[in-house]
Order: structure tokens, then C-alpha cells, then sequence
């Protein structure tokens, strides 16, 4: 947090200093077929900064050993680096208890988990989960697995034509035959941002619990677990500049204590005999086996790093970037936006006239410009809008003008090649 | 580096908006679905095989420029071919896109899908352009299941 004190009177266009933010990521100057590598594919995964790479080094290279087992000194040090982490997690995302923190691979994994758990216990045949026609496939595909395993259905909740939720048309689903309501915070192929505490507020008030699917809300906006209500949140650190196959369940704890472990095996109990094992407290109930140790610690210090910046300046300047990306490319003629909520993140999905994303994604990153093409495991919502894949350009704080600047070119010179 | 006008070469282009063959063919009495996860690509094959041979072929579905163009230079490749020859122009287009036949050195029945070799230059399209050869070489060993080209997504 201490590098952000001292520039905080500042308006945000004067000291959002990119050019000294971008030389914290050594890959920025990579260069992509000849040329400046131009990152636009953040939503799939964020690039890292040095010292997160240099904590990974660091760990295994003077910190590496097993955790929560040996009074030996580096087990202690890795054990300290590893929950400290936790506790890092917890501030973030303002969580009252880091017990409530519960380390997974990633968003997928942590949904998963309560797929598998809370699902089993609590959710019957004849009950009903709600999800909505903007979910990533991981927030479909465990509650259809759920669903298909207890006789339950799955309801979902409609768009309107610009990506928004119709959240009249959600209220009315809400009966005392609902689980669970699982949404995202920030739709990853239309980068609309839901309103969460509004859902969570209705949901609640009939007394249904509500998981947030936080993988692309995480990195851009500050996240405020208590404030929002929510009952689980699920993230991942590699959208986090953090590493990759780690990221974090969030409950509240009493859900998470009502829930059954999904994995047995080390770590996660307090006593085992073949007779009987008692299982260990949270939140190491839901954490079997020696896990992503490295990757822990990488998150910590990736939040170190956000933090020392300030999401809310990240939000600020990514709002900045989305909002001239959204009139330099939505003015080129033959590029449709799909997904233009008036609430949106740094992302840009669009379509071109007569040309396939994939041929899009080719010729772009023959100009060194990395961008997404396809369905981006949402294929409901392709669907929706009637087009088998978009194009995806996604921002984050490291991104600048010029670099949307040369999206804009190389989309001009992708019309041309088909013309 | 790649080359992209030789992956975007006139012809292909062509293809892409005009595809040869676009169309239900009614007399088929072969039907295949091939499917390209990685990117959504789509396709249905029709034969109709008279015996051995393929007596005529067509296409549907929605894809990218190089698996639509692909799809559309194969159907004129095929028609009229027997199942033999099409199953050695399957293997020999595979290889080429692999990398692994050079068409311009080595002995082949490639003829025009010569054209097609720059995809080879471009691991991440060679899907692109051999799926409605998967396609039709699983029409052609009369499989029921549709053929994926298994490539898994990779997330958002």
C-alpha cells in the first residue's frame, strides 16, 4: 500500500504513470513476429511483473519446502510465506476471517468445490439452481453436472441485446425451491459488469445463498466480499498477475463449515483411524494434500503489487482505455460491439463483416497483437447473439492507447486482406 | 516469419465467399458432422457413393476462411474420385499441412489443394484446414460418430 500514499491528491490522468508500470513486466518487450508485442488478451490471463516472478524463483530457490508438517526452519518459513498469503487474500477482498479463504487451482476449481460439496448436502431433487445466459462454461457445466446427479433443475436467467441481466425477470424466479444463485460479477465475452449487491440483496431475501463468479472482476475492481453480501466468491490468481493454478474460494464461514470435505487425504484432517477421522478445522478441511505452495506465495505478492498501484486507479484507467477503445474500434465501419452495457469492463468483443474471428486473430497477431477469438467458453451467450465466436480484445492497466491504436490498424488492414 | 499472403492467397480467398458445393445434397446417401471446438467451426458432409466411387459430394455449415475454403476446394477435389484415391489425397493433404510433405518436390495427387500448403506456417490454422478431411474420411469409413478435431478450448 505504501507506494501509493503521497500520490493520491493527484487527479488519476496526471499520476497514472504507465510507461513506468509497464517496465515492471518483462514480456512487454518481448517482440511478436518483429514486432512490439501488443497484449489485448487479458481476460484469458494477465502477464506477470518481475517480482512476482522473482518470488516464485526466490521460493524455490531459498524457501522451498513442505508446509504445515516439519519444526524444521524452512518448513516454518514456507508455512509463515504461505499464510501470510491467505491473509493478504483476505484483506483484498475484505473477508472478515482468512479461514474464509480457501486456496483452490483457480475459479473453475473453486466452483467446483461447491458444486461438490454444498451441492450434495444441500441441494435435492425437485430444487432449482439459477445461473445466467452470460456464464462462463465453468459456471454452467458443474451445476448441469449437479443437476443431472440430484434431480434438480437449472434456471436461467435471460440478457437484453446490449449483455445486461433483466433482473425483473430474475426476481420472479426466486421461490423457496431455489439452492443456489451463481453468477458472474463481470461476464468475460461481453465484459458486462452485473449488479451483484442487487442480486445478492434479492436472492437473500428469500433466503437463498449466492456464489459470485469473481475470475474477471478480481483483477479490475476492488472487490468487497462483505460489503457485496455474498455467500462464496471465486477467483484466480493468473488473472491476477499472480501465477497460474492457484486462485481462491471465498465463504462465509458457516457455510464452509456446514460443508463436507470433497477431497480426503492429508492435511484436511485432525485424526485418522480406521475407525474413524475427524477432520481438521477451516480451512484446511477443504485443502487435502501438499498444494500450490509457490503459487500462494506468487499471489501475495501479486496483491502486494495491485495494491501498491490501487485497484481503484487501475479501474479508473482501464475505464479510460475501454472507453476509447469502445469509440476507435466501434467506429470502424463493418465492426459490430457485442455487448455494450452501460456498466462495463475493459473488455472489447466484436465481430467484423464477412470475416471469421479466427481470421481476425491471424492476421492481428501477424502484426504482433494478441487478441482471443473463438466462443470464449461461453458459447450460450454466442448463441444469444446469434454468432458462432467473437473477436476479444481485453485491457488491463499495463495497456495504452497507442497499443489500441495499433488494434485499430491492424483490424483496418484485416478488412483490407478480405476485400 | 509466416507469411500471410500465403496463407490468404487470392483463391482461398474466394472460395471463402464463393464456397463450391455449399449446399444439402439430397441424393446423399452418406452424412457426416464434423466439429472444430477450438474455434466453433462447423460442418456437414454429404456423399453420395455409387459403390467405390464418390458419385457427388457437397457441404453446409459456418467456419472460418480456411476450413470453409478447404471444405469447398476438397469437394471439387473429390467428386468423381474413388474412395481409394480420396483416402490417399486425405493423407497426403494431412501431411502437407503438417509440414511433413513438401508438394512442390515430392510426388502427390494434390493438384490445386497444393494451394492450401501456407497453412503450414501457421500451427494454430492446420485444424482449420484438415477438418473437412477428418470429416470426410470418416463419411468415408462409414463412422456414426461425429469427428472433432479434439482440440479442448483453453478457457476464457
Amino acid at each position: 500500500m505504501s507506494a501509493a500514499v503521497g500520490r493520491e491528491a493527484a487527479p488519476i490522468e496526471n499520476n497514472f504513470d504507465v510507461e513506468r508500470i509497464r517496465k515492471d513486466f518483462p514480456i512487454l518487450n518481448e517482440k511478436i513476429h518483429g514486432r512490439p508485442l501488443v497484449y489485448l488478451d487479458n481476460a484469458a490471463t494477465s502477464q506477470k511483473p518481475q517480482m512476482v516472478i522473482d518470488a516464485l524463483t526466490r521460493y524455490y530457490a531459498e524457501q522451498n519446502s513442505n508446509i504445515h508438517r516439519g519444526v524444521h526452519y524452512l518448513s516454518q518459513l514456507a508455512t509463515r510465506e504461505y499464510e501470510d498469503a491467505r491473509v493478504k487474500i483476505q484483506h483484498f477482498i475484505n473477508a472478515a476471517d482468512s479461514h474464509e479463504i480457501i486456496f483452490t487451482s483457480g475459479t473453475t476449481a473453486g466452483i467446483n468445490l461447491v458444486a461438490l460439496s454444498y451441492g450434495r448436502k444441500f441441494v435435492h431433487a425437485g430444487d432449482e439452481i439459477i445461473i445466467s445466459t452470460m456464464e462462463h462454461h465453468s459456471n454452467i457445466v458443474p451445476w448441469q453436472m449437479l443437476c443431472e446427479q440430484t434431480g434438480a433443475t437449472l434456471r436461467i436467467i435471460p440478457i437484453n441485446d446490449a449483455g445486461e441481466l433483466l433482473i425483473d425477470e430474475f426476481a420472479a424466479m426466486l421461490s423457496s425451491k431455489v439452492k443456489l444463485v451463481a453468477v458472474a460479477h463481470i461476464s468475460n465475452a461481453l465484459g458486462t459488469i452485473n449488479p451483484v449487491k442487487r442480486i445478492i440483496e434479492l436472492a437473500h431475501s428469500h433466503d437463498i445463498p449466492v456464489l459470485i463468479d469473481g475470475a474477471q472482476a478480481a483483477p479490475h475492481l476492488k472487490v468487497d466480499v462483505r460489503d457485496l453480501d455474498c455467500d462464496f466468491y471465486a477467483f484466480s490468481g493468473h488473472k491476477l498477475c499472480g501465477p497460474t493454478g492457484i486462485g481462491t474460494l471465498y465463504g462465509k464461514s458457516h457455510w464452509l463449515e456446514a460443508m463436507p470435505p470433497v477431497f480426503g487425504g492429508g492435511d484436511m484432517i485432525a485424526s485418522v483411524s480406521f475407525e474413524k477421522t475427524t477432520y481438521n478445522s477451516l480451512p484446511y478441511k477443504l485443502e487435502a494434500g501438499t498444494p500450490n505452495i509457490e503459487g500462494g506465495i506468487g499471489l501475495g505478492v501479486a496483491i502486494d503489487y495491485l495494491n501498491s498501484i490501487g485497484l481503484d486507479k487501475i479501474a479508473a484507467y482501464e475505464q479510460e482505455l475501454l472507453d476509447y477503445a469502445t469509440e476507435t474500434i466501434g467506429a470502424i465501419p463493418g465492426v459490430t460491439l457485442i455487448g455494450t452495457a452501460r456498466e462495463k469492463a475493459s473488455v472489447l468483443s466484436f465481430t467484423i463483416d464477412g470475416i471469421h474471428p479466427h481470421d481476425i486473430g491471424t492476421i492481428l497477431d501477424q502484426e504482433g497483437i494478441a487478441v482471443r477469438a473463438g466462443h470464449h467458453c461461453a458459447q450460450p451467450v454466442m448463441k444469444r447473439f446469434g454468432v458462432p465466436a467473437t473477436a476479444r480484445a481485453s485491457f488491463a492497466f499495463y495497456n495504452t492507447k497507442e497499443e489500441i491504436d495499433a488494434l485499430a490498424e491492424g483490424i483496418q488492414k484485416t478488412i483490407e486482406v478480405f476485400s | 516469419m509466416a507469411d500471410l499472403s500465403e496463407l490468404y492467397q487470392q483463391v482461398i480467398l474466394d472460395h471463402n465467399k464463393k464456397p463450391r458445393n455449399f449446399r444439402v445434397l439430397e441424393t446423399a446417401n452418406r452424412r457426416q458432422e464434423g466439429y472444430n471446438p477450438l474455434c466453433g467451426d462447423q460442418l456437414t458432409l454429404y456423399l453420395e457413393m455409387e459403390g467405390e466411387a464418390i458419385k457427388d459430394v457437397a457441404f453446409q455449415g459456418q467456419g472460418c476462411a480456411i476450413s470453409k475454403a478447404s471444405a469447398s476446394m476438397m469437394t471439387a477435389a473429390v467428386k468423381g474420385k474413388s474412395k481409394a484415391e480420396a483416402e490417399t489425397m486425405f493423407e497426403e493433404f494431412h501431411r502437407m499441412v503438417k509440414g511433413e510433405l513438401d508438394p512442390e518436390s515430392e510426388e502427390n495427387h494434390l493438384g490445386r489443394l497444393k494451394i492450401l500448403s501456407g497453412v503450414r506456417e501457421f500451427p494454430a490454422r492446420v485444424k482449420c484446414a484438415s477438418l473437412s478431411w477428418h470429416t470426410l474420411h470418416a463419411a468415408l469409413e462409414g463412422k456414426d460418430e461425429s469427428v472433432s478435431t479434439e482440440q479442448p478450448d483453453d478457457g476464457t
